[in-house]
């Protein structure tokens, strides 16, 4: 057996494991990344059928795309959500993990950290799709919009993976993660819609930054209270 | 006579005084006139819900923490009558928005927010109802019970940044002195009722959960019934 070097000494025991079931949950992800093109084909109908909905107005179409492109993301995000603990809930490896010295805290961080990764690229697809269809002209830096976006995804993915496993083994897990979820994170979309709005159509009174402070305190909450209620949650 | 009859019928007192009081006795509202009366409904529904929701977190905590069926029972009293005190505030809104705002819904925060919890509570008994492992069921009601209830503060200042119609918040001390000591009545009126439906709910629910952990397991039934055909 290799011996651990100083550095990995130094690291809490959990963050390893939360960094291996990341990997692992990553791994698995590419594997079946069919799934993931799923999702992304999902998301771009989303948009079209938005198109459809306001009509062939490109100016009404520009004005609303943040709004429009949050929305994809989001619905979308049920189908990578719900999947989340399909593998280990199908071979009962989430009692075998669970029954391995790992830290319940590890397995919520890691397979959240799973879904944030594949959720920022999904929203990242679908705002660029986005701009491109509705024709919106980019203003700001994009770091700005990167940063909006892997908060907004952030947002999505700490309590839909605490969700996720809550309803796994409900007899209609699909119905009712997004109602569960879909109320939850309305006030981390309302903070993402705006702060993506702002930064299409220009920020004169400098009203983004404190949506983007609501995103990152909204961020903190679950990210903090995922990590306290999972171990209750898989104890059972 | 067991206390939470005797709770109910100090409400029901407390209300009607409250309301006669506010409809018959209490001066007409200064900018609303008669329209203004609602008040003494609306108002009162609106503190007592976010309180009963507030008692429901209390006892979800409690359901995490102790894992007993008591707190449990407690926990479901409270999240079914704060959803049904809810509804009848986004009701009562909507009758007292229309005359005054010329609408029945804006997307004001209050109302906004109030409509999210709604699908928050809801959500925790929904969920509640599809798990029928007694263990695993508690944990799911108490953790969605918390989880809505972290999330109150949030949805109603991410509501407030968004738009703002609803006039200020409204307690005794907004109030004029004649109008104020109904608003207090029917207040605790509410509270004594929205505690004695709770108390009863939860005694209704204690009762399943007891008959459920002495009641025989299938397979064991199942051989009863075998037993019995023999």
């Amino acid at each position: 057996m290799p011996e651990s070097t100083s550095a990995e000494r130094n690291i809490p025991h959990w963050l390893i494991q939360t960094w291996q079931i990341l990997v692992k949950d990553l791994v698995l992800g590419w594997r079946t990344r069919a799934k993931v093109v799923a999702m992304v084909v999902f998301a771009g109908t989303m948009l079209l059928l938005f198109s459809f909905a306001i009509g062939p107005n490109n100016t009404l179409l520009a004005k609303h795309a943040a709004g429009y492109v949050w929305l994809s993301a989001l619905l979308s995000s049920t189908l990578l959500l719900s999947q989340s603990f399909q593998v280990e809930g199908e071979s009962g490896a989430l009692e075998g993990l669970l029954l391995l010295p790992v830290d319940p805290r590890a397995i919520f961080y890691g397979k959240a950290l799973a879904n944030w990764v594949v959720l920022s690229l999904l929203t990242g697809l679908v705002l660029v799709g986005g701009f491109f269809l509705f024709s919106v002209e980019i203003q700001a830096h994009p770091l700005r919009f990167v940063s909006i976006l892997l908060l907004g995804s952030a947002g999505i993915s700490a309590p839909g993976t605490l969700y996720s496993a809550l309803t796994a083994r409900a007899q209609a897990q699909q119905l009712m993660l997004p109602v569960l979820l879909f109320p939850l994170v309305i006030p981390c979309m309302l903070a993402a819609v705006k702060a993506t709005g702002f930064l299409i159509q220009g920020d004169p009174m400098d009203q983004g930054g404190s949506w983007t402070m609501l995103l990152i305190c909204f961020n903190l909450i679950y990210w903090a209270l995922g990590g306290v209620l999972f171990g209750k949650v898989v104890d059972e | 006579m067991k206390w939470h009859y005797a709770l109910g019928a100090l409400g029901v007192l407390f209300l009607g005084t409250g309301h006669a009081w506010g409809l018959f006795f209490a001066p007409p509202e200064f900018m609303m006139g008669d329209v203004g009366r609602i008040l003494y409904a609306h108002v009162p529904t609106a503190w007592n819900a976010m309180l009963v929701y507030l008692f429901a977190f209390v006892a979800a905590i409690g359901t995490l923490w102790t894992s007993k069926s008591s707190w449990e029972s407690w926990l479901v009293g409270f999240v079914e009558v704060g959803v049904v005190l809810n509804i009848l505030l986004c009701f009562q809104g909507a009758m007292w928005a229309k005359p005054t705002w010329g609408v029945y819904w804006d997307w004001d925060p209050r109302l906004t927010t109030t409509a999210i919890l709604i699908a928050l509570f809801a959500g925790v008994l929904i969920q509640r109802n599809l798990f029928h492992a007694p263990d695993k069921r508690r944990i799911i009601t108490g953790v969605t019970a918390v989880i809505a209830f972290v999330n109150v503060p949030i949805v109603y200042f991410a509501t407030t940044w968004w738009n703002s119609l609803h006039q200020g918040l409204s307690s005794p001390d907004t109030v004029s002195n004649p109008m104020h000591w109904p608003l207090r009545v029917s207040a605790f009126g509410v509270l004594f009722l929205a505690v004695a439906f709770s108390a009863e709910r939860a005694k209704q629910e204690r009762a399943r959960l007891e008959r459920e952990d002495t009641a025989p397991t299938l397979p064991l039934a199942q051989k009863q019934l075998e037993l019995g055909a023999e």
